[in-house]
């Protein structure tokens, strides 16, 4: 606890019993720049959840596109004067602002999902290693190990090649990409709490197995855990737009940012910049920000570093 | 010391062995190569002949012993599409994605090293934390995107640099490279600054952290206390043990490079093995990506061996003998 904070229990004393939370909270806002970047991901998280409903245009509705608009700059109207195009028009007339919007949903999902379906997976899959320790273990964290050997963006890239294309495609490679870092810190947790005593008095009251592991042993491994999906998430944004700019990610009907990007590569040359910069913007913003509140919440949540 | 190398050869056999099973029923499984071989107007009979010739008639184990057998010949097949061996395609263009790797890599040590030891030694000044913030970007920008800004801006806006190709390449002592010549030295210039984004932002952030931690340590205060000038102090103490765990990363992470410059070739039309990798899935040509991942298999093993022994040398408490596998 930091002095600032015991004055301020001092001078209001009794009244309030700071909660964990609350301590939590407290300790992620001393960081400015932490701060911003929650603003900032709250704003584009809020753009991905409502863009059917803010978008001026459904970019995948061809009946609102007019090949006439195609390429136009930011700031201009469209033919018919109806919509202004404050990002301008990609190669087939569609507003650059919807299909962002529209492109951030698919970037945000398959990044949020393909971390969460990683950290179910590599944190049983840690947890039961570490639990039943021995040869398992041993054989375990070998395929951990050999896995987290190669890099993240070829192993994906063969997947890929191998499973065809599709959104369901790739957050499957993502999640096998991903899941050896959960498992890795899942077991590296789970072997120092189960040297507590809490487990202890846990095995001493015989409750089961899975009881422990599940409602002992892994509340208490939460929080690197926690880290490292935060993490995760931007990493695994960036390699599906990585992994759709080389034309192996998701489909061209339905475009994530990466996919938008790709699209506007083949117009930069001739100048029409807006095509590619707006939507790599955006997606550098998302990554910033993601990766801004996993700094500041691997400093809180690392038990090494409190004050 | 021989024991050990000897039992990390062993291993590193096995994982290739492994690996080697697991990339080849995986690749058996992409498309079918006859499709996009065959002229659309072949008749049944001609796909049969195509299918026999390439030897995808017979059943998947007996495809994969002819498989091992010739791959330790150091034969991978036939390319299907260029009609060349493809171990030969492959080494033909690694010349040029080892280039650009060490180039990288180079790079990233010359400008992140300094930059992250300044940041760690005023950690709390503008310029600290302007260096610190710039690392975050470079952590977070995704590579391929500033690789086209950086086109957009020095190729297209102001004409610069050249933005696709390896230009000139010229030879000394037998190697063939860009860098023997201005033509390709300003053709490597914007592939090798991309890439080394990335790995300049983590050679930053563990300079700093290095420093940090190292400044606090006795000899360093004894050094200061002895009188020394505080430039050998830096470049003598702190570099020397900050240097660890540099090495480590940056030797680990040179496979990665090699990897991720499939994107890098891409984006700069660079005549490597990367861009090779991308266009055979894209035609299914499946030796030609079984030689691929055969090869970088190879560099990823290897460099964690001589990472391992690089390790030991640098820091003598490093006992690896008594590492139990």
């Amino acid at each position: 606890m930091s002095a600032a904070r015991q004055d301020a229990a001092a001078a209001t004393p009794a009244m309030r019993v700071e909660t964990p939370l609350a301590r939590f909270w407290s300790e992620f806002a001393e960081s400015r720049l932490a701060l911003f970047g929650l603003a900032l991901l709250t704003l584009v998280a809020l753009i991905a959840l409502l863009a059917p409903l803010i978008a001026p245009q459904n970019p995948y509705d061809l009946n609102q596109l007019d090949i006439m608009d195609a390429r136009l700059a930011p700031g201009e109207v469209s033919g018919d004067g109806r919509i202004t195009y404050w990002l301008g028009t990609d190669g087939q007339g569609r507003d650059m602002l919807s299909a962002m919007m529209y492109g951030l949903r698919i970037s945000l999902s398959v990044g949020a999902l393909s971390a969460i379906f990683a950290m179910a997976l590599g944190t049983i899959v840690g947890l039961v290693a570490a639990w039943l320790g021995g040869r398992w273990e041993a054989v375990i964290m070998r395929i951990v190990d050999i896995q987290l050997g190669f890099p993240a963006i070829l192993v994906a890239l063969i997947l890929l090649s191998v499973l065809g294309q599709g959104v369901d495609k790739v957050l499957i490679a993502l999640v096998i990409v991903q899941w050896a870092y959960f498992a890795r810190t899942a077991r590296g947790s789970a072997l120092v709490e189960r040297r507590r005593e809490y487990i202890e008095a846990a095995s001493c009251l015989d409750l089961s197995g899975p009881r422990i592991v599940l409602r002992h042993l892994l509340p208490n491994c939460l929080p690197p855990l926690i880290v490292i999906a935060t993490i995760q998430v931007a990493e695994a944004i960036a390699l599906e737009a990585t992994l759709s700019f080389l034309g192996l990610g998701v489909p061209v009907t339905e475009p994530s940012l990466g996919m938008l990007i790709a699209n506007g590569f083949n117009f930069l040359l001739s100048g029409y910049y807006w095509i590619s910069v707006f939507p790599g913007l955006l997606l550098a913003v998302a990554i910033v920000a993601i990766n801004l509140v996993g700094d500041q919440l691997r400093d809180v949540l690392n038990p090494r570093l409190r004050k | 010391m021989l024991v050990f190398i000897i039992r990390r050869l062993l291993q590193s056999l096995l994982a290739l062995a492994v690996m080697s099973l697991l990339v080849f029923v995986g690749v058996y499984l992409i498309g079918d190569p006859v499709a996009i071989l065959a002229s659309p107007d072949a008749t049944e009979v001609d796909r049969e002949q195509i299918a026999r010739a390439l030897g995808l008639d017979r059943p998947l184990w007996e495809q994969y012993a002819v498989f091992v057998g010739e791959a330790l010949r150091g034969n991978f097949g036939k390319s299907f599409v260029f009609g060349q061996p493809a171990m030969g395609l492959i080494f033909e263009r690694m010349g040029a994605t080892v280039e650009l790797a060490l180039v990288a890599t180079v790079v990233s040590i010359l400008v992140g090293l300094p930059l992250g030891i300044y940041a760690g030694l005023r950690p709390d000044g503008i310029a600290g934390r302007s260096i610190m913030a710039g690392s975050i970007l470079g952590f977070s920008l995704p590579t391929f995107w500033v690789g086209l800004m950086l086109i957009m801006i020095f190729a297209v806006q102001l004409g610069l640099l050249p933005a696709s190709g390896r230009g000139q390449v010229g030879s000394f002592l037998g190697l063939h490279s860009s860098l023997f010549t201005l033509n390709g030295i300003v053709h490597l210039i914007l592939p090798a600054t991309t890439l080394a984004l990335v790995r300049a932002a983590t050679t930053i952030r563990l300079a700093r952290a290095g420093v940090r931690e190292v400044l606090h340590m006795d000899y360093v205060k004894f050094a200061r206390a002895k009188g020394l000038p505080e430039r050998r102090v830096i470049g003598v103490h702190v570099l020397k043990n900050i240097m660890i765990p540099i090495v480590t990363v940056t030797g680990l992470e040179i496979g990665s490079v090699i990897a991720f410059a499939v994107v890098t070739e891409t984006i700069y039309a660079w005549p490597g093995m990367g861009k090779l990798l991308i266009d055979s899935i894209v035609n299914l040509d499946r030796p030609v990506v079984v030689a691929y991942l055969i090869v970088v298999l190879f560099i990823l093993v290897m460099l964690n061996l001589i990472v391992d022994i690089l390790y030991s040398v640098l820091d003598p408490r490093v006992r690896l003998g008594e590492q139990k596998g």
